[in-house]
Order: structure tokens, then sequence, then C-alpha cells
């Protein structure tokens, strides 16, 4: 088992770098001169720029650049906004409020969806797994934010039962309504999957053994159905978490939500590159390390990638 | 041995004891798209306390289902719907599912078929023991930890207490089979239904896994219902026999008496096609088969092997046309951490098959047999030795030299089911080789696809249908016409009968045999049921553990084996001490 977190672990590493490069690169390449926009039209004194591209090292060559980068960052430093607010700054507003939206998220669609999976398997072919079926498909289809603008209407205006729009800190009870309509398409995916998983299970061989043991239906359900059927579940939910970590563009922009996602689209449109390469690092660590948490949360519900080489 | 059965035979007589489990005209369907099926129809069956009772038949008679229908196991479509299923003179086919849970496990155990798959991989060992004892209601928290080991001991898991936070993945199949049993028994059940509890198992595994059971069940007085399609090993272990064909029982009866002596024509095809009894057969069949009505179609071990067996003998030695001197094949395993151990898969090997003659290899699983056969199919690089075939050194062919070998030398394997592409049509699957080798044009293809299709006796009509339509025989027939659609020299068979039943088994023996006369082919035939050995091989080699432990005339390893490991082999055969009628 420690082999096997060691070597995930060492595969992160060429992970990182790679992707960090990548993205500086990428983003550095972009045409478009921010230290120009900074002044509009009216330019500045001569020798303003060039001290300000030495300020930000630009006036060096892009693989230098990315190595100051890179070990500033490890240091903690994060560099600081063409306006001069340290980027550090920047994430502890936006990171809190999208941890907290993903979580809900998160639980959300893990527990209605596996729910409403074992359901809808266990009852395959009957009304209940029917009506799962066509549901998850419409929030398959629907686009996000014309699910978003729906449940605004729905819930927010007509009931009122949650506000429309989120206030600047975003407490955990304003952001139920942008969750559920974040967590809404991978729930349907986990509800299909589940249930896909479920149904193939219950014709195990394993299953009809348990039952012959003299099990009851609900021990054989829980224990030799549900925990064989978990092991997609878990992968498509680990890659899920990486992506709700790194924030909901649409989302976030419908709740008016001031959120990871926002914040770097504001950044790109902006082009303050330190912030977007910032940013990106980070979710890349965050991705790598939910990745990380699959594998090894795989490995403890399957005993045969534990022990295999 | 057939002393005591007779004597210890109380299914013959008539009791005033009520018996153990009365199945009374059971009958059982599946519900499909096209409306239900019937697959058990109306089946009795009588089992009296401490006795074994075993139901025989091929897949789809229906034997399984009757299994399944007592402790209400059929899978989702399944119903009973109608008949009665008398345990202890209660109807188990009434119960609600709650009493019909008490009676699973606790009343009657189940033993299933294949121990790869029923166990759950998710789970260790012990918990799966464990949960059956507590859920039986036998003992609790340590006393069940205690009880788990103390089962496991008694189905032959020596180091049970060691082994009780394993999986299943680390257990061989014959060792789960174990667990398996020690589940079935664990709550001394009155009745215990053993599905082909053997079956996925070598031969001298699966004696020691019986001789087990036997001694348990007989200690316990459990009564034991056993399903197999092995008729031999029906006939070793169980006292009742009853013949099932397409969801009836067409005989039944003390086992002795119906092996000696079939009445029903489907038991006559069936004893005469049982492989595992043809070493006291083969120089008898010939003026037996004479009698034989073929109602249930043709297949009979008949006329072509005996005249086989006859030409043999009078066979005079020439070159051998495939010589394999030495051979050895390593692989490296990957263990723990960055070590790699090695693994001599196959040790040695030398042995040679004459041009028209037949040479089988036999060995357990992990013998190394089939990795043999790999190699000589060029479909492996061999470590070291050599391999010649006519005279040319095979090793190194690269390119059309390769092509070239591999158009003489054709493969059939084992499953017939994972061998053809189900989106592939018959016709293609067989005119694919000479597709691919390029040989005639497209009109010369057809014809010589309706040549081969005739020559595996199959209809001209059949190059339109794929591989999911057909039976387990009709694809193996396909998978040989494919093998000899380039006119090959020598085929390779790696198990190419052993996913079949025995009637269908008889009829592809047959085929090959005599495609073996009229083609002059020489086959090469990978197995580990020695019974089929003496029907088509000339020649065989035993291996085991990657070496050749006896290599000599089929004759001589049958009448008179060298070995002690042949020997063992020999003896483990079921059914191989019995005396057979027709």
């Amino acid at each position: 088992m420690l082999w096997y977190t060691g070597r995930r672990v060492l595969q992160m590493i060429p992970v990182f770098f790679g992707a960090t490069f990548l993205i500086y690169f990428m983003v550095f390449s972009l045409p478009g001169d921010p230290i120009a926009a900074l002044y509009g039209d009216r330019p500045p004194a001569p020798g303003v720029i060039e001290q300000i591209r030495a300020q930000y090292n630009l006036d060096k060559p892009l693989l230098q650049q990315y190595l100051i980068y890179i070990g500033n960052f490890f240091q903690g430093d994060l560099g600081t906004t063409y306006s001069g607010r340290p980027v550090s700054d920047v994430m502890a507003g936006a990171f809190p409020i999208t941890f907290r939206l993903a979580m809900l998220a998160l639980v959300f669609e893990a527990f209605a969806g596996i729910l409403v999976g074992l359901v809808a398997g266990l009852r395959k072919g009957k009304w209940f797994d029917a009506s799962a079926l066509v549901v998850s498909l419409l929030l398959i289809s629907v686009p996000t934010f014309v699910l978003g603008f729906l449940f605004r209407l729905i819930f927010g205006v007509q009931l009122g039962w949650f506000r429309t729009t989120v206030s600047s800190e975003a407490p955990w009870g304003e952001l139920i309504l942008p969750a559920l309509v974040l967590a809404s398409v991978s729930f349907a995916y986990i509800v299909r999957l589940t249930r896909a998983s479920v149904a193939d299970n219950l014709n195990a061989d394993f299953v009809r053994t348990a039952t012959a043991k003299g099990l009851s239906r609900r021990r054989v359900v829980t224990v030799h159905v549900l925990r064989n059927s978990l092991v997609p579940v878990v992968t498509f939910l680990g890659v899920d978490l990486g992506s709700l970590m790194v924030g909901a563009i649409i989302t976030e922009g419908i709740f008016n939500i001031n959120g990871v996602g926002g914040t770097v689209y504001k950044a790109i449109v902006l082009g303050e590159s330190t912030t977007v390469v910032s940013f990106i690092a980070v979710m890349v660590v965050i991705f790598v390390l939910a990745n990380l948490l699959v594998d090894l949360l795989y490995a403890a519900l399957d005993p045969r990638i534990r022990y295999a080489k | 041995m057939s002393q005591t059965l007779t004597d210890t035979n109380p299914g013959g007589v008539e009791s005033d004891e009520q018996p153990l489990l009365q199945i009374r005209n059971l009958e059982v369907g599946f519900q499909t798209q096209r409306g239900l099926v019937p697959a058990v129809r109306g089946v009795d069956i009588t089992l009296y306390s401490g006795q074994t009772l075993a139901i025989v038949g091929e897949s789809g008679s229906g034997k399984t289902t009757t299994a399944q229908a007592i402790i209400d196991l059929l899978p989702g479509a399944g119903k009973i719907t109608g008949g009665q299923v008398l345990f202890e003179g209660r109807d188990l086919t009434k119960l609600s599912p709650k009493d019909i849970q008490a009676v699973r496990g606790n009343l009657i155990g189940y033993v299933p078929q294949d121990p790869m798959s029923n166990l759950n991989p998710v789970w260790n060992i012990g918990f799966q023991v464990e949960e059956a004892i507590k859920a039986n209601g036998l003992a609790q928290g340590k006393e069940a930890r205690a009880r788990t080991i103390q089962v496991l001991q008694e189905a032959g898991l020596s180091d049970a207490a060691d082994r009780l936070k394993q999986y299943p993945h680390q257990f061989s199949g014959g060792m789960r089979q174990r667990v398996l049993i020690g589940i079935g028994l664990s709550a001394r059940p009155k009745l215990l239904i053993a599905d082909e509890p053997t079956s996925a198992l070598d031969v001298t595994v699966q004696r020691q896994i019986l001789d087990h059971l036997g001694t348990l069940t007989r200690d316990y007085g459990t009564s034991v219902l056993f399903i197999t399609h092995d008729l031999g090993l029906a006939a070793e272990r169980a006292e009742q026999l009853v013949v099932m064909y397409k969801g009836k029982i067409v005989e039944s009866g003390p086992s002795q008496e119906i092996l000696a002596n079939p009445q029903h024509p489907y038991t006559q095809r069936l004893v005469s096609a049982a492989p595992s009894l043809a070493s006291r057969r083969i120089q008898s069949a010939k003026h037996a088969s004479v009698g034989d009505s073929g109602i249930y179609g043709g297949g009979s071990l008949d006329d072509t092997l005996v005249a086989r067996a006859a030409e043999r003998e009078s066979l005079a030695p020439v070159k051998d046309l495939i010589s394999i001197d030495n051979i050895s094949k390593v692989y490296r395993i990957r263990k723990k951490g960055l070590r790699s151990e090695e693994l001599k898969a196959v040790d040695g090997v030398t042995f040679g098959i004459q041009k028209g003659t037949t040479t089988a290899l036999v060995g357990e699983s992990g013998s190394g047999k089939s990795t043999v056969a790999k190699l000589v199919l060029q479909l492996e690089s061999i470590t070291s030795g050599s391999i010649e075939f006519d005279g040319q050194d095979v090793a190194g062919l690269k390119g059309k030299e390769l092509l070239k070998f591999r158009r003489r030398v054709q493969p059939v394997f084992q499953d017939p089911y994972g061998s053809l592409d189900p989106q592939y049509s018959v016709g293609n699957t067989i005119a694919e080789p000479l597709l691919a080798h390029g040989v005639g044009t497209a009109k010369e293809r057809q014809e010589r696809v309706k040549e081969l299709l005739d020559q595996v006796s199959l209809p001209w009509s059949s190059r339109f249908r794929y591989p999911s339509e057909l039976s387990g025989g009709q694809r193996q027939r396909i998978a040989i016409a494919r093998a000899l659609a380039l006119k090959p020299d020598v085929l390779v068979l790696d198990e190419a009968v052993s996913a079949l039943d025995v009637l269908v088994q008889g009829q592809v023996l047959n085929l090959l045999t005599e495609l073996q006369t009229e083609l002059g082919l020489t086959y090469l035939f990978i197995t580990h049921d020695l019974a089929v050995v003496r029907l088509v091989a000339d020649n065989v080699c035993v291996m085991q553990k990657g070496r050749i432990v006896e290599a000599a005339s089929t004759d001589d390893v049958f009448d008179n084996p060298q070995q002690a490991y042949t020997q063992e082999l020999l003896a483990a055969i079921p059914g191989g001490n019995f005396q057979f009628g027709r």
C-alpha cells in the first residue's frame, strides 16, 4: 500500500511541472501588452514601461521567467497583479467560496446520485427506473445556464425559498441553490453509472452465493452489491471533485458568486497573466491531489488493485 | 467400490420414512420478450435423508434451474410456474421471502459451480465465511471467528487461521472451492446442493475435493444433491441418478443400474459418448454402434475412431514433421517493488510429431502445455532450444517466411465463444484467413468456404449467420473450418473440445478424426482430459511443472503408466473403474 501511494505521489511531479510550464508559456504568448494596457490612451513617461517590465521579470527569456516564477511559487510567493495586489490575497477571497460550493455540490450529487441509482438499479425496468433515466437524460441535455435561470425563477422568485443572488461573503445557506444547479449534470451521470453497475452486480455469481448463504436481502444489497458497484462511481466522483474545485464560470456568473471561476475569467480578460498562471498552478495541484485521492479510494474499495504489482 | 455402492443403496427400496426432499411436478419458466419459455417441465425428484443423488444432463437441460428453484435462487426472469418442492413436508415454493431466507444456508446449503466468480472479490475470505455463520445465528463475535477457522479447516484449508485476511484472488481455484464448500456446510445443513462443484478444476484437485466433500457429508449425515454433466463423476459419487434432457427427466434410478443398462435412448447416447468411459469401450464400439437409433443427431464415437485406432498400429516410422528439441520459455514476473522473478513455464521439453499422427500434451493447469502450443505456433518466442518444422528451424522466421509457416500450421482454441468475432458472419470468419493471405479471387474464396462448411458438416446457408446464433459445438466447427481454410499440414488444438458437452464433444472428436484421415493432417492436441486423449492420440506426452514427465504411445501410457504422476492422473478420472453398458 505504501509502495502504491508512493508511486502515485512520484507520478504527480512531472505532471505538475509539465502542466504549469505549458500554461505559463501559453499565457505569456498571448497577444496584447498588459503593461501598455494599464495606461490606456495616454502613454507613460519613457522608461516607466521598461521599469515595470523589469519589476515583473518580463524582460528576461521565457524559460528564466518560468524558473523564477516556480522558485517563488514554492516559497509561497504567488506574485502580484499588475495593479499591485498580491495574488495570494485574490485567492484567499475566491477559493473558500468555491470550496463551499464544491463541497455542497459533491455531497448532493454523491448521496442523491448513488441513492437514486441504487434504487433504479434494483428495480431495473420498473417505473422508478424509467423515470430516473428520463430525468437524468433531461439534466444531461439541458444546458447549465438554462437550468440555472430556471431554478432561480422557480425556487428563488416564485417559491421564495432561496435568495436569487449570493452576497459577497457567500454563506453556506445561500450556496445551496447554485450547488444544486452545479451538481445537476454530475448527479445525472452518477445515477446512470450506479444504476448500470448495480444492475450488473445483481446478476453476479457471488451475489447469488451470498443469497444462498441465508443473508437478508438488505445485507446482500448493501454489503455485496453496493460496495462492488461503487468502484466506478468513486472514480467519477474524484475526477468531478477536481473540476468542481476549479470553479464554475457559468453557475458563478448566474448567481453572482465571486468564486475561482469568475476570478480567473476576469483575469484572462484583463490579461493578468501572473494571476492566471498562479490560479491555474494551484488548480493543477488540486486536480492531481484529487486524482491521488481517487487512486487511494479505489485501492481501498478493491483489494485486487491494492495487491497488484 | 461398486460393491459397496450397491449394498448401501436405500433409494431403490420403497421406504415408509418421509423423504427429506420431494419435488413434485416442478415447472419453471423464463420470462422473455417472446413470452414464457419453459426450462423445467414437470420434474419429480425424491431424496431421502443421508442419500446422495445426482442430476445429470448437458447444458440447457434444466438441471441447474431445478436446483436453483429449490431455494428460490432463480435469476430475475425465472419463475416457478407449477408444482411443489416439499422439504421435510413443507412446500418451499409457498414460503415468504423471509421464511425461505431462514431455510437457505441453515437447512439447505449451496455450493456453486465456478469458484472464480462465486466469492466477492472485494471482501476477504474470513469475512465471507463469518458472514454466513452469523447470518444463520450459529455464533457471534469472537466465537464466530473461531467457528470460521474451524469451518475452513474442515473444508481442507489447514492454514485457515493465517489466511482469513486474504482475498479471493490470492487463493487458487481449488482453495476457493474449498472455501465455498466450507460456506455451504458451515451451518451443518440437512441438504447440500452442489452445482457442478468441481467442473472448473483439474482432475486431481477434483478428486481431492470430492473425496473431502464425501467424507464431510457422510460424517454429518448430510444429503447431497449433485448437479453435473459428467456421467462418470455422477456414477462414482451418487447412489441415485436422474438424467435430464430438455427440461424433463428421461430416466432415474440407482446409478449403477442406469449406467450398466440405460433404457432411454438419450441416456444410451450419453453413456456411449462419455469419453471418460472410453478406455473400456473403444474396442467394442464398432458392433455396439450398429444399433444406434440416432434420434438425437449423429455423433457417437463410431467406426472412424475404431478404424483410426487400428490404423495407428500399422503405422510405419517416418521422419518427424515437427521436432521440438529441448525448448524452454522463461517469463519475468514482476514482484512487489522493482524486483522481478523468473518463471520457467516450459523447461527443456523435447518431442517429435510424425506426419499424419496425433500427439497429445496432457497436464493440469499451469503445467506449461498451452505455452508449448504458443511456442509451436510461434505466437511467443522460445527462450532456448529449437523447433523444426519440415526440416526448417522456425524460431527466427520473419515476414514472408513466417506467413508461409502460419499457412501450414493453424490453431484451434478452447473457447468457441471467445475465438470468433461476434461482428463477423460465419462466411466472413472462414474466408478471413484466405483474404489475409491473399488466396484466390472472391469467387474462389466463396467456393472454398462452401467446401469447408461441407467438410465440417454445416449447411451452406449457415454462412450468413453470426456466432451468437450458434451453439458451442457449431462454433467450434467453424473455428475448425477457419483453421482448415489455408489447407494447413498441422492443426494445434488447444483444449479444442474441453468447453463442449459430452455429446457435442464426441461429434467434434469424430469430425477431427475424419478430417485427419481425409486430409492427412497432423495434430498437436493439448488437453487436460486424459479420457479424450485415449480416443484421438497416437502418442502422449504428460507434462508437469513445465517438464515432460512421461512420453509414450497412447496404449502404453494408459495400460502401463510408468510415472506416479501419470498414475495419479489416470486414477483421478471419475468413473474410470466402472463397467458401462450400452
